[in-house]
């Protein structure tokens, strides 16, 4: 029984390529072997690629569902950032005299709620897509990342949506818009990345505990607060910036304002947020991918 | 040797019973056991207690072109070795490698969305099938045409009939072209039509020289399709070889656990609150004979749970031949300890028959359900002055006739 685990990887490694060598006339298509997960295998990552019709069939597939059987449709994707641009503005420039750094509020909070909404939802729907995708994980095979990928990935038009609705309102309000705007790319990835890294790990955790059910909504709620999103970044204590960081939104959002606005950012905090985002995207995947191999045996 | 197709190699895999699989663990769990295994130092002994091998060192090889059947009781291990083949799962240990294109359908309509219309649904499950956005294109009117549903193609699929849903799933299923197909009780399920779909197609893919594995509970279909079988019994491979060899050798097995009488056995399904204890079959007149009297008892372990006891008498290779259910009883009869179910009169033609029997709780819920649970034989005899007289091959059943012969007069 402890055959597999016996051998050392070179003398595995020998004896595959015997057996492919042998029977490489007859099977055009790689030999694939099943063995036990223990590690990383970067092999996973290439299979995805491999798999990528099924990404795009499964983001398709979120899609076209998300707002079938609805009166306004795709309108939804502007309406919810809206209201929410109107209600902060009320409440945190009017009510509560939060300053802008010298852009009309409202532009200044739909800038940060543009990633914000993004990550959001993409956090939300990535760490609940493997438990709703139960099925898939039972009955079929294909790399399992591409569920909260898909996911992510899947966003995306939501987050056009939105920065369409920002143009619009720039425009409107004649706030010009920055030449920044082709460092926006950047940034966006950064978002995509965290919530990536972020959504694998809870995805894979909520095969484990539901109660990542119950966390998720209210870890979102709380993360919007330590993102300036209503407020400028500029509130923060110099001292705590760096900490500040840690958060990949904090960037992202200042970053983003920084595009579209041109208000001046705080350049160690986008650094901290960027080495934080890319701690979490490798973190995520290799809980993921430690996670793997049981998710059908308990999901 | 030369032509393999799948070689599998000291394959095991072992399940955690109990808690882990029984309900979704908490975080509470998680931090409690955390806290035991600090204090009793890491002792193993819980968690081994509640192991379970479903497959223990299981080694064969598959040649290019076969049609495996896969045959045992429930819960020999049958579908997780096909689930590992199929990646679905990770075996615990040993490995198998698999030499080409596999295609797993271990249950037809996967991954089909109730919202996205049919056109919509094929080309998603195509792709979670494996196949490519072009390859499905061309067979778009190909599947369409199978299935029958040229008028909905464009309707979502939760306005689908179940037996259109069913068509459209298989059709598409049946159109994924691998060189390994692997099958799990796809039989089992659909009509008659659907059935014979299914096996048409089983006996072309075979016939063209792909690797077909298969899993059924139905004998006399692995008997018909399969080139070999293998028996699968706790864990590992308890016969391999002809189908007809390896299927006698399997109701062998199941006549010996017969004769340990049905409380003894352990290859049942279901939630177990309540189990059959014992079935007794009797006639008044002594001997079961074709054409009179016959009275089924079943003996249940509990009389306060409301439970439907149903059965199925299967000919001697578990084909069916008829079933029955108490469930369309009144409410008064339903408490007490057994069930009794009189026939009059057995229209069964004389030979050995099985009966396959389950207990059923409200809403369905499985309680109990035993695969060849007893055996039994029928006697010739005459139904209404007519001898029955069993003509092999020629069905199991008779029925109350009459014949005469006339002349046609003007």
């Amino acid at each position: 029984m402890a055959y597999n685990m016996s051998s050392s990887p070179i003398d595995d490694k020998k004896r595959r390529n015997n057996i492919d060598g042998a029977h490489s006339k007859i099977a055009a298509h790689p030999a694939i072997i099943i063995r036990p997960r223990k590690s990383i295998d970067t092999s996973d990552l290439l299979e995805i690629l491999q798999f990528r019709t099924v990404i795009y069939f499964l983001i398709w597939r979120d899609f076209k569902v998300r707002y079938r059987q609805t009166f306004l449709g795709l309108l939804w994707a502007i309406l919810q950032p809206l209201a929410s641009m109107v209600v902060f503005s009320l409440v945190f420039s009017r009510l509560a005299g939060i300053s802008s750094d010298g852009v009309p509020y409202s532009v200044f909070v739909l800038a940060g709620l543009l990633p914000w909404g993004y990550f959001s939802h993409a956090l939300a729907s990535a760490s609940s897509s493997l438990t709703n995708n139960r099925d898939l994980l039972k009955r079929v095979y294909f790399p399992r990342l591409i569920i909260p990928m898909a996911a992510i990935l899947s966003c995306v038009t939501d987050l056009l949506t939105s920065l369409g609705l920002l143009l619009l309102v720039m425009f409107a309000l004649g706030v010009p818009v920055s030449l920044n705007i082709v460092f926006l790319p950047f940034f966006l990835l950064i978002a995509i990345a965290a919530a990536l890294g972020a959504g694998a790990a809870l995805a894979a955790a909520h095969v484990r505990y539901r109660d990542v059910g119950y966390i998720t909504p209210f870890a979102i709620q709380i993360l919007l607060f330590l993102t300036p999103v209503v407020y400028p970044s500029s509130l923060i204590p110099a001292s705590w910036r760096l900490v500040y960081g840690l958060n990949p939104m904090a960037g992202v959002v200042e970053g983003v304002r920084w595009c579209m606005l041109n208000i001046p950012p705080h350049p160690e905090m986008i650094v901290v947020s960027a080495i934080s985002t890319l701690a979490i995207l490798l973190g995520g995947l290799y809980y993921f991918q430690r996670s793997e191999r049981i998710f059908a045996d308990i999901v | 040797m030369s032509d393999i197709a799948v070689r599998i190699e000291h394959l095991s895999k072992k399940y955690h019973l109990g808690r882990r699989t029984d309900g979704h663990p908490t975080l509470r769990d998680a931090v409690a056991s955390l806290g035991t295994r600090v204090i009793q130092g890491r002792s193993k002994t819980a968690s081994q207690s509640s192991e379970f091998w479903a497959l223990s060192d299981v080694s064969f090889d598959i040649q290019r072109g076969e049609v495996l059947g896969i045959i045992g009781a429930n819960g020999a291990g049958k579908s997780t070795l096909l689930k590992i083949l199929a990646r679905i799962v990770s075996p615990t240990s040993g490995r198998a490698t698999v030499y080409g294109r596999l295609g797993a359908l271990l249950e037809v309509g996967t991954g089909f969305h109730p919202e996205l219309t049919g056109r919509e649904n094929i080309f998603l499950n195509g792709a979670i099938l494996g196949m490519k956005r072009h390859e499905i294109a061309a067979k778009l009117d190909q599947i369409i045409d199978f299935a029958g549903v040229e008028q909905f193609i464009d309707t979502p699929i939760k306005r689908y009939s179940s037996g259109m849903y069913l068509r459209l799933a298989f059709a598409v299923a049946a159109h994924i072209q691998p060189e390994i197909l692997v099958l799990d009780e796809i039989l089992a399920v659909g009509d008659a039509e659907f059935q014979r779909k299914c096996l048409n197609r089983i006996e072309t893919i075979g016939n063209s020289g792909r690797t077909v594995i298969l899993v059924s509970h139905q004998l006399g279909t692995v008997q018909k399709l399969c080139t070999r079988a293998i028996l699968i019994s706790g864990g590992k491979v308890a016969a391999d070889g002809s189908p007809s060899d390896v299927v006698s050798a399997h109701l062998r097995r199941t006549d010996a656990q017969m004769a340990a009488g049905l409380s003894a056995r352990t290859d049942r399904l279901g939630e177990g609150r309540v189990r059959l204890s014992h079935i007794d079959i009797s006639s008044p007149t002594g001997a079961l004979v074709a054409g009179s009297p016959a009275v089924l008892t079943f003996e249940i372990s509990r009389s306060d749970i409301k439970v439907d006891c149903s059965f199925t008498i299967c000919d001697e290779v578990g084909e069916a031949i008829a079933s029955f259910d108490s469930a369309n009883i009144s409410e008064v009869d339903s408490v007490g300890s057994h069930f009794r179910c009189e026939f009059t009169p057995l229209l069964l033609v004389p030979g050995r028959y099985y009966i396959n029997a389950g207990l059923y709780s409200s809403g369905a819920l499985m309680e109990d359900h035993v695969e060849r649970a007893t055996v039994f034989d029928v006697h010739a005899g005459q139904l209404a002055g007519r001898a029955v007289i069993a003509y092999p091959g020629y069905g199991h059943m008779t029925m109350q006739h009459q014949w005469t012969r006339v002349s046609q007069e003007g």
